[in-house]
This record gives structure tokens, sequence and C-alpha cells, in this order.
């Protein structure tokens, strides 16, 4: 593999472990909210979650172009402020990601969470347990397998991201060029061979987070 | 069910009469407006033709017909990409024909405050980010890069690069402040004028002319169609029609 070809990997990598991480610390609490609570807004922020799902991901990108772009509602501002905008910088490919893998995390977080038996929260609750804690130490710990199939999920999903990525972050060799987009290149570029090694290598890593994802997700509690 | 599914198959059936004949055009997308204006002359006088345009920067087109694309027509924006495909016998190469020219400039957001007259302001700290398009595949990136390499300043702004898929998105990049500059066609420019502004031309004897051929493709079915249309590139009125899109006449001795 070419030196762009190595550092596509590594971002992807990279921007995959990130979006993954922010997964876990933006879903799992919106999936514990959206499966044991009724406040209002809850069916909007479960629809806006859902619909980079079934959305075209170049429409959730132009959403984040117009959202976060340097004239962006957010981008214009934070560009005033700093001087600095996020298009083209891997953080872009980050939220691009994140938001691209958010809905497969929450449903199945959430899906997990609700198939708790809510009558060891209530025992938790009368030994005087705060929902804080019961959370962390009943609810989540039963649910485990489903978060973790969720985060695996997420995971995946965000090695693959291309629509979004391509539209917030740009096809920068070194800079924003992840696997999806390098192979992309590769092909139109004519370099068959190259998209060929690229493709083995995007296929041998969703295998290994498949198979691994299988075997945590299976494991007895 | 079935009644409505037969109503819409006989719908789609009366929608294309079989006379009908239907000319895919891979253009070149600095052409886009040119070609589309003189297409439409093209089919007013032809009942029953339609055009399809399908667009892009000329290496990804000139990839799809390698590819077999069903393509009838090809206008690149650079010899390379069509002097690959004659090679590789592709195109006929009787009908290949250059119809126009072009000239690069560089560009900024219309509100941008940093001045750029120079080639050398690029490298000012102040432009933090260029578009050019992908050298491997977009003529304009390709003209660019030989025209900062004989000015000795493609390895230092190479960092500051952000490569585009084809000429438009470079256009686009600059229009929404994305970046402080960017090289595109001056053809491009009126396309977004309330958004970008000229900031100044390269020298013109640093890159090699920028010329448009268009040739049949060899695979192509409609091969008269196909040559009409090149006709009417080189006619009188497609000539006029490019000249008012900023356009410059193919140059002498060049096929």
């Amino acid at each position: 593999m070419s030196p762009d070809h190595l550092s596509a990997l590594w971002l992807s990598i990279k921007v995959s472990v990130a979006a993954t991480a922010l997964n876990g610390a933006i879903g799992i609490p919106l999936a514990y909210l959206l499966a044991r609570r009724r406040f209002r807004g809850r069916a909007v922020v479960d629809l806006l979650v859902t619909l980079p799902l079934v959305l075209p991901p170049t429409v959730t990108g132009y959403y984040l172009i117009v959202l976060l772009g340097r004239r962006g509602y957010l981008g214009a501002p934070l560009y005033e402020l700093t001087g600095w905008t996020v298009a083209f910088t891997w953080y872009a490919a980050v939220i691009a990601a994140t938001v691209m893998a958010l809905p497969l995390l929450v449903r199945t977080a959430r899906a997990a969470i609700e198939s708790v038996d809510p009558n060891f929260e209530r025992a938790a609750f009368t030994l005087g347990r705060s929902e804080w804690r019961t959370a962390l130490e009943v609810t989540l710990p039963l649910a485990r397998n489903g978060i973790i199939a969720g985060l695996a999920l997420a995971f995946a999903r965000a090695l693959g991201e291309f629509g979004a990525t391509i539209m917030l972050a740009g096809n920068i060799p070194g800079k924003t060029q992840t696997l999806p987009l390098s192979i992309y290149t590769a092909v139109q570029t004519g370099e068959a061979g190259q998209a060929m090694s690229l493709v083995g290598v995007l296929t041998l890593l969703s295998c290994v987070v498949v198979v691994a994802s299988g075997r945590l997700g299976a494991r007895p509690l | 069910m079935y009644r409505v599914l037969t109503a819409a198959i006989l719908l789609l059936a009366a929608a294309s009469p079989a006379s009908a004949q239907e000319l895919t055009l891979s253009v070149a997308i600095s052409m886009k407006e040119a070609v589309e204006e003189i297409g439409r002359g093209f089919t007013a006088g032809r009942p029953g033709v339609t055009l399809r345009y399908n667009l892009g920067s000329s290496g990804e087109l000139q990839k799809q017909i390698e590819a077999g694309a069903p393509v009838d027509l090809f206008i690149s924006a650079a010899q390379r990409q069509m002097d690959e495909l004659e090679k590789a016998g592709l195109i006929v190469s009787a009908s290949r024909r250059v119809f126009a020219r072009n000239v690069l400039t560089v560009i900024k957001p219309a509100d941008s405050r940093v001045d750029i007259s120079k080639a050398t302001d690029l490298l000012d700290g102040r432009v933090k980010r260029i578009a050019i398009g992908n050298p491997k595949t977009v003529p304009v990136g390709q003209y660019s890069e030989e025209s900062l390499r004989t000015l000795g300043l493609w390895e230092r702004l190479r960092p500051k690069l952000v490569f585009a898929e084809n000429v438009r998105q470079a256009l686009d990049y600059v229009a929404r402040g994305e970046v402080e500059a960017g090289f595109v066609y001056t053809t491009d420019v009126v396309t977004r004028a309330a958004a970008v502004k000229e900031a100044f031309r390269l020298p013109e004897d640093t890159y090699r002319p920028v010329v448009y051929p268009a040739a049949v493709v060899a695979a192509s079915k409609q091969q008269a169609l196909a040559v009409a249309f090149i006709a009417a590139l080189v006619s009188r009125d497609g000539q006029a029609a490019l000249g008012r899109l900023g356009f410059l006449p193919a140059p002498p001795s060049v096929r």
C-alpha cells in the first residue's frame, strides 16, 4: 500500500474509534432517556436521532454543511470567535461518522434497556438507590450485551461512512481521506489494483468487528 | 392492483415514442452552460431528439467511457484524456475537433478581505486552504499544478490544497467561504458571480493552453447525430454562444 493508503487506513481507524467513543457518550444516555423517561419532545428527539438511518447520507451531509460550514448557523459564529472552521478537518469526518452511526447505537441500546425487567430497578429504588445510581449499577449492566452490540454496529458504520463525510470533510489525501474515500478515488483514477487491496483491508476489518461484537454480545451476564 | 400496474406500464411506454433519438453527452462540467445552450438550438431544429448530459471532471468521464458507459459524445477540458481514449481506440479519431479555449484564474470569496493579487500571495498565512481540482482526474487541477510547478510554488502550497472532484466543486468551496482561494476557469466565475471574485490570473505561459476537444465515442449507436453535434459546436452560432459565455476560439493548428 502507498503512504496515502496507509494514512487512509490509520485515519479510518482513528475516526471510527473517536466516533464510537462520542456515540457512547451521547448515545447511551440518550437511549436510556428514550427507554425510561417520558418527557416533552421525546418523539422529536427519537425522530431526529433516527433520521440519519433513513435519509440519504448526502442529505445528512448537506444539513451538516448548513449547520457547521463556515457560513453555517453554528459554523459562522464559531469562525467569528475562533477563526477556525471544522470543514475539511478530520474532526469533520468524526462528526459525520458520529451522526451517521448514532441511530444504530441508540436503537440497539434502547431496545436492550427496555427489555430490562423494571422490577429490578424498583427493587433498587426501595433500597434507597437514586435513579442515577440505579441506571449505572442495575439497568445499564443488565443491558450490557445490547449496548456492546450497538457500539460495535456504530463502529462498523463509522468505518464505512462515505456520503456525509465527503460532503463535510472533503477528500484530502493524508488529512480527511478515509478508507472508503480512498477506494472511491482509486476506482475513479483507474487504480484497480490499489482499489482491490483497499477493499480487502476494509472487508477484513469489518469481519473482525462483526465477529468480535458477536463474541462480546453473546457473553453471559 | 394489476390494473394500476398495467396503466403505469402503458404510461411509461407512451412517454418514450419509438421514433425518439437520444444522444448522451459526457461533458466536462466547465462546459455545462455553453453545451446546454448549444444543445437547445440543436434540439430546436430536430424534433424527437433528446439530449442527456452526463457532467463531471474529464478524467472521471474518461474512466466511465473506458468502463463501457453508454455515451455517444465526449467533450473534454483537456487533450490528455482524449489522447488516452484515442490511443485505446475508444473514440472515432476522424471526428475529433478542438472547439474552444479557456483561461485559468484564481478566485476568492466575494467578501474576502485578504489581498491576493499574485501567486506568491497564496503563501500568506491568512490563506489557510486553497481549493483545486484533484490533479489525478480534473484538468483544471492538472493545469494549475503545471502552472504552480513552473512558478516553483507547488511543493510550498501543497499542504494548503483541498482537492475537489471537479472544477465546480472547487468553485463551490470558495463560494461557501470554506477556503480562502481556488483555481478555476475564467468562465466559471460568472456562474457564481455574487459569491466569488477573481483575485488574479496565472501567467498564461506557465501552463499549456486549456483547450476543449470533442469526439464521437466509438461504441456509439448514434454516430451521425453525434457528428452533427460536433458540427454545431464549431458552427458560427455555436462559436457565438461560446463567446457570449466567455470562452475563447480554438487556437488554429490544434486538432
